[in-house]
């Protein structure tokens, strides 16, 4: 469970988030809103690579600045550019990097390595260089290096962004079978209209906290107007 | 590309990394102490040969020498100059079989593999404060940024002839650094993300 008690976020002088109140337990939560509204601060908050200003964040119970190791064990973050997430020259070495604190034999090891292989469809190309991939490919290997420690929560800040029309299908379905809780930022107004809760940012504020097509309808107003 | 893993099941790819670092490290060594035409020649036909062990292609063997393709032709006309032309090939030669042997390694160990090996290496030295682990994940992290960075310049490249900027240094060099800076931030973000501040 994700809780903002009272947050606010503050760079030099700038405002960039004001007394952001709620509980976010819903198994998909959207986040939408202009460029500059706050999105991807409210998400860094949630596993600690942003400290709030004022006000506390807990996630299940726990502030992930001062227990930002557990946090991050069970929440994991998938950024809209693949290259930057990627740390390992191949494939294979890439996923095996997130399970290196894991105490497990070298038999499940690969059998953990595999199966998110085979999740995003990448299972032939565990020898391969990493920077050989197509976008698409590179963000798929990002989501398996991620599903591969098992998360509780799942935090995505545009992940499609950099995808074609065909890649973005692939990732979405994927993520939408996952079992996760996702809390996701992102500018498909379609993806997200469907889902039960959307949050609509503006100048660092919820505006709006409804279900997707009203939130969506919210948003567009704010642009319309 | 340094650094690229090329699998197999060579003689090679199965002897165990430390023996090959072992290796390279007695080749390169023998190359500066037998400083000899000589020993250039029989260091070439070894590294040949296991070249053709490790069943590496001949144009894949060729693309790991041509980072030197510019370096290695400057610094022969510069030791000419300055010592004479024996030097000068002395000089050359090590450094391209110096650099082809270590590329062999890299070829032929998957960089897991180095990772581990160079961390049980220098885990004597923890004792003394020595960040092993740390060490080795710099070494694959700069591996992995190789073609990341070749891919910023190549992309600012082509934004500077579209812009009819071709010539203009400054036109390239500031923006490689402010992608180069972006993509850093980016990347340790990721990686706290990934558990590795913990
Ligand atoms: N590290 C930082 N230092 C200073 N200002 C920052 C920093 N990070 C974000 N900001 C500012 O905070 C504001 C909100 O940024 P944020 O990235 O959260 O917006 P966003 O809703 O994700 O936008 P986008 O849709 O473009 O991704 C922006 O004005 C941004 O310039
Ligand atoms: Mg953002």
């Amino acid at each position: 469970m994700i809780c903002f008690n009272n947050v606010g976020l503050t760079y030099e002088d700038r405002n960039v988030l004001t007394e952001i109140t709620c509980e976010l337990n819903e198994p998909r939560v959207g986040i939408i809103g202009a460029n500059g509204s706050g999105k991807s601060s409210l998400l860094r908050l949630i596993n600690g690579l942003t400290t709030p200003t004022t006000g506390t964040v807990t996630v299940g119970g726990l502030d992930p600045t001062d227990h930002g190791r557990d946090v991050r064990s069970r929440v994991s973050f998938l950024f809209s550019n693949p290259d930057a997430q990627i740390v390992m020259p191949t494939v294979g070495e890439d996923i095996e990097f997130s399970l290196r604190r894991n105490k497990i034999s070298a038999l499940e090891r690969h059998e953990r390595i595999s199966q998110a292989l085979a999740l995003v469809g990448l299972s032939d190309y565990q020898e391969h260089p990493a920077h050989l991939l197509s976008s698409g490919q590179k963000q798929l290997l990002a989501m398996a290096a991620i599903m591969v420690t098992e998360p509780d929560i799942l935090l995505c800040d545009e992940p499609t962004t950099l995808l074609d029309r065909r890649n973005t299908r692939v990732l979405i379905d994927i993520i939408d079978a996952l079992p996760q809780q996702i809390i996701m930022a992102t500018h498909d107004l379609d993806l997200v209209s469907q889902w039960p809760r959307v949050l609509v940012m503006e100048h660092g504020e919820i505006i709006a906290d409804s279900s997707g097509h009203e939130a969506v309808a919210t948003y567009k107003a704010t642009v319309d107007r | 590309m340094i650094g690229i893993y090329s699998p197999g099941h060579s003689i090679l790819h199965r002897t165990p990394t430390g023996a090959k670092l072992l290796l390279l490290l007695t080749f390169t060594s023998a190359l500066l102490i037998f400083r000899s035409i000589t020993t250039m020649g029989i260091a070439a036909v070894v590294l040949l040969v296991a070249y053709v062990l490790a069943r590496i292609p001949l144009r894949l063997a060729m693309t790991q020498l041509k980072p030197l393709r510019w370096i290695l032709p400057i610094l022969f006309a510069f030791q000419w100059w300055l010592l004479g032309i024996e030097s000068a090939t002395l000089i050359t030669s090590t450094l391209l079989l110096a650099v082809a042997a270590a590329a062999l390694i890299t070829l032929t160990t998957p960089v897991s593999a180095m990772m581990a090996t160079l961390e049980r290496m220098m885990r004597p030295g923890q004792r003394w404060g020595l960040p092993a682990e740390r060490i080795a994940l710099v070494l694959a992290l700069t591996i992995r940024v190789v073609p990341v960075i070749a891919d910023i310049v190549n992309q600012v490249r082509d934004a500077r002839r579209a812009r009819g900027a071709e010539r203009s240094m400054r036109a390239l060099v500031t923006p490689v650094v402010i992608k180069t800076v972006g993509h850093a931030h980016e990347l340790g973000d990721a990686l706290i993300a990934r558990g590795l501040d913990d």
